[in-house]
């Protein structure tokens, strides 16, 4: 009976077959795209054809011709290439993206642990900013810097003075210039030489407090460490820095360290917008650590400051790093707002004057995403590694 | 015996209490506002000194923005120099007539005057989809979700667009702009990612591989990239992609755009509500017989959206910020209106820029922040069951 049963199993339709199914969707999908993607091409070449626009990179090496307000490498609009000013855009953008990440950090641990202060004004304000920073436009945050702050400072004659050496005007901050002179790379030698010692005695210390119980005074010795050596080397050789001081003239201020408008702005905003977004990765970070760990603290004779900082925050890391790190990237990723306020980050070179000027769409934009899209995937495998590292070896997949 | 002690002992003291007295009341410095302020703000001279500092600094900024937008503002006025120091000789706050001139310019743009009323029918008919789809408790939300992502956008495109068989003259999308556009922009991007993000998810969790690498692909890629370089793309690149007879319009370049960027990040949201689904309700669902669209249908996407709701209206709120990048690629959206107006030489003075923003900003924070309340409200409402009271 069974096995009658087992025999008379009505034969399947092909049209129902589960793997034929999966194959015909897969295939179906796969020739989609890939029309998609043909058409795509076939009209592009068409297109720029007929446009009689060049396909290729033959532009990389050609004269770029236009100038750019601030270059950290030689860049000059007679001489330099269009690949020349790819890697001016390319370190302007890193530049504004790694001092902001700096940045970011500092000011929103601070507001995310003040959003759990014990004072209640403190909370307070701190979770104002966070609301009001987060639910208005980065981008008109940073034009409001731009536009209604930083350009209704007065003209460059009236410009605000500090000491005579400091200057802040609508066309940006000039500062006097560090000029290195011979033995500043000693002394740098030497601070560095006391920064090694002071780790390798702090490492003592604590292998000695672990085994010990006696606690030795890091802070201090640290600080004697770094800081007696370089003093010594300074009463004997005198400071080996001079300043260029910027002079003020009729028209213009000359000599000095320029800061452009455009990057303190967009470095403010930035800083600003990131700090109120990692406020709230840290403190839903120091909420996931249950109150028990905390007390159990205290009741080991552990002070408030103590207890934050080698129990709550260590085991707060393990939550906020990885949401810390893709607010890192949107910081990198949004600093292609530049292209707003004029500021000469990779989109406002490349995809803004380079694009304009070749009309080479489609390479340049390519080379944008890719840029980006390495940064993001660079990011993202490190997360993963440092994800595989901080989980405890119990709790690996 | 010893009763007797005992009425002895009694008989000889001269007062013995027998029902216990009422407790003290806390010392007056550890209760009431006293008490409150001690430990809330003055518990440590650390904290006295915070307190001090901040108040301080809550006390200027509101004095700052009370001076400029009310008690020193300019409140008539038909020109620039109404709202000059050097005109009024006096110290010049929010310049309000400004506003009130370009209040219809910030709203509809371009838009011909006297079809401005369609502007008007197309903000109530989205109005009433978004309550319907927001208010969990309201009738019929099957009908209502078949109005928001089906009804309502068709209804859109004829009315704001025109359709001269109905008798509305054809209005080009160039005259778009203001808060218009930046709502369609928004409205356009939610009514696609959603559906377009609960694809992209199910396909990330597919079991057919080239469905699966398809997806990843997308989303990663998408999600990779600054907005920015997503609409340049879609402006400059996407008429390239396209043969030449069928080049679409500015204003839907930059909505493409918008549309699969906002759709990478909604397939996120959606792929961490469907991780949230047990595992024995997709066994259950197949148990019943159930095949994949079905069980995703009726079983698993009810559960999973209802949980993520927060999060869908937490990457709304950031699609709703993001519209206001497509001001780079050329588009009239709100923030561009006021960018061109705050420069008219009409109008032009130091504090037509800050009047300008904080119209902007008012405008921007009403609408996140509402969305951030309603979100935390569903979060709490969607923890009820697991909270401890």
């Amino acid at each position: 009976m069974n096995a009658a049963a087992a025999s008379a199993r009505p034969k399947r339709s092909l049209l129902t077959d589960p793997t034929l199914r999966s194959i015909a969707y897969q295939v179906a999908l796969c020739a989609g795209v890939g029309f998609i993607a043909y058409e795509a091409i076939t009209n592009a070449a068409d297109n720029l054809a007929r446009a009689r626009i060049a396909t290729g990179f033959g532009f990389w090496d050609t004269n770029a011709g236009f100038d750019i307000s601030q270059t950290l490498i030689e860049y000059s609009s007679r001489s330099s290439s269009y690949g020349r000013a790819f890697w001016v855009g390319l370190l302007n953008t890193l530049l504004v993206g790694g001092l902001g990440i700096v940045f970011a950090t500092v000011l929103g641990f601070a507001i995310g642990i003040a959003r759990l202060s014990s004072n209640w004004l403190v909370a307070k304000v701190a979770s104002g900013y966070v609301e009001l920073i987060r639910n208005l436009p980065l981008l008109l945050q940073l034009l409001f810097w731009y536009n209604a702050v930083l350009k209704t400072l007065p003209e460059t004659r009236d410009s605000y003075a500090v000491a005579g050496s400091v200057f802040l005007n609508n066309r940006g901050l000039v500062l006097p210039r560090p000029i290195l002179q011979t033995g500043g790379a000693a002394l740098a030698l030497t601070m560095v030489a006391g920064l090694v010692a002071a780790v390798l005695y702090r490492a003592w210390a604590r292998r000695r407090q672990a085994l010990t119980g006696q606690q030795a005074p890091v802070l201090a010795v640290t600080a004697a460490l770094v800081i007696i050596p370089a003093a010594i080397f300074l009463a004997l050789r005198g400071f080996p820095f001079a300043f260029e001081f910027p002079e003020r003239g009729r028209f213009n201020i000359t000599g000095g360290v320029e800061i452009l408008p455009e990057f303190a702005a967009l470095l403010f905003g930035l800083v600003l917008y990131t700090a109120a977004f990692i406020a709230e990765v840290v403190r839903a970070g120091i909420q996931s650590v249950p109150s028990g760990q905390v007390e159990a603290a205290y009741a080991l004779g552990l002070r408030p400051k103590l207890a934050l900082r080698l129990i709550v925050l260590p085991q707060a890391m393990r939550v906020i790093i990885p949401p810390l790190t893709s607010q890192y990237l949107n910081l990198v990723k949004n600093s292609s707002l530049a292209v707003a306020i004029g500021y000469p980050d990779l989109v406002q070179v490349f995809t803004g004057t380079v694009l304009n000027q070749t009309g080479q769409a489609v390479e340049v934009v390519a080379l944008t995403m890719a840029v980006y899209l390495s940064i993001s995937l660079a990011a993202s495998l490190a997360m993963n590694i440092y994800g595989r590292l901080i989980t405890p070896v119990g709790d690996r997949s | 015996m010893t009763m007797a002690d005992g009425e002895l002992a009694i008989a000889q003291a001269a007062f013995v209490r027998r029902a216990p007295i009422a407790a003290l009341p806390p010392p007056a410095d550890m209760r009431g506002v006293r008490g409150w302020l001690r430990s809330n703000l003055l518990s440590s001279p650390f904290n006295i000194v915070l307190t001090a500092i901040m108040l301080a600094l809550v006390v200027w900024v509101a004095l700052t923005l009370l001076d400029f937008l009310i008690v020193d503002a300019v409140w008539r006025g038909s020109d620039r120099t109404a709202c000059l120091d050097s005109e009024q000789h006096r110290h010049v706050g929010a310049c309000w007539p400004f506003v009130w001139e370009r209040l219809n310019y910030f709203t509809y743009g371009s838009y011909p005057i006297p079809q401005r009323w369609r502007v008007d029918v197309f903000f109530a008919m989205l109005a009433v989809g978004a309550g319907w789809m927001l208010w969990l408790d309201a009738p019929r939300r099957d009908l209502g979700a078949v109005y928001f992502f089906i009804v309502v956008p068709v209804a859109s495109f004829i009315l704001l667009h025109g359709a001269p068989l109905l008798g509305l003259p054809l209005v080009d999308t160039s005259l778009w702009g203001g808060v218009l556009v930046t709502i369609v922009v928004a409205a356009v991007g939610i009514v696609v990612s959603l559906p377009l993000g609960i694809l992209l998810a199910l396909g990330r969790r597919s079991a057919l591989p080239a469905v699966r690498l398809c997806s990843v692909i997308f989303i990663e890629f998408v999600r990779g990239v600054p907005l920015i370089t997503v609409l340049f793309m879609a402006s400059v690149m996407l008429p390239l992609f396209l043969s030449e007879d069928w080049s679409p319009d500015k204003l839907l370049r930059a909505l493409i755009g918008i549309a699969l960027f906002a759709s990478a990040y909604m397939a996120e949201v959606v792929r961490a509500g469907l991780l949230a689904i047990p595992r024995g309700q997709y066994e259950a669902a197949t148990a019943l017989g159930l095949s994949y669209w079905p069980r995703m249908w009726l079983i698993i996407l009810p559960q999973a959206l209802r949980v993520t709701i927060p999060n869908i209206v937490n990457t709304t709120i950031g699609l709703f910020k993001d519209t206001t990048l497509v001001f780079i690629v050329g588009i009239f959206d709100l923030l561009r209106t006021i960018e061109v107006a705050r420069i008219d030489p009409k109008w032009a003075t130091p504090v037509t820029s800050p009047t300008g923003y904080a119209v902007a900003a008012m405008f921007y924070f009403v609408f996140c922040y509402s969305m951030s309340r309603y979100a935390r409200h569903m979060e709490l409402r969607l923890s009820a069951g697991r909270e401890r009271r």
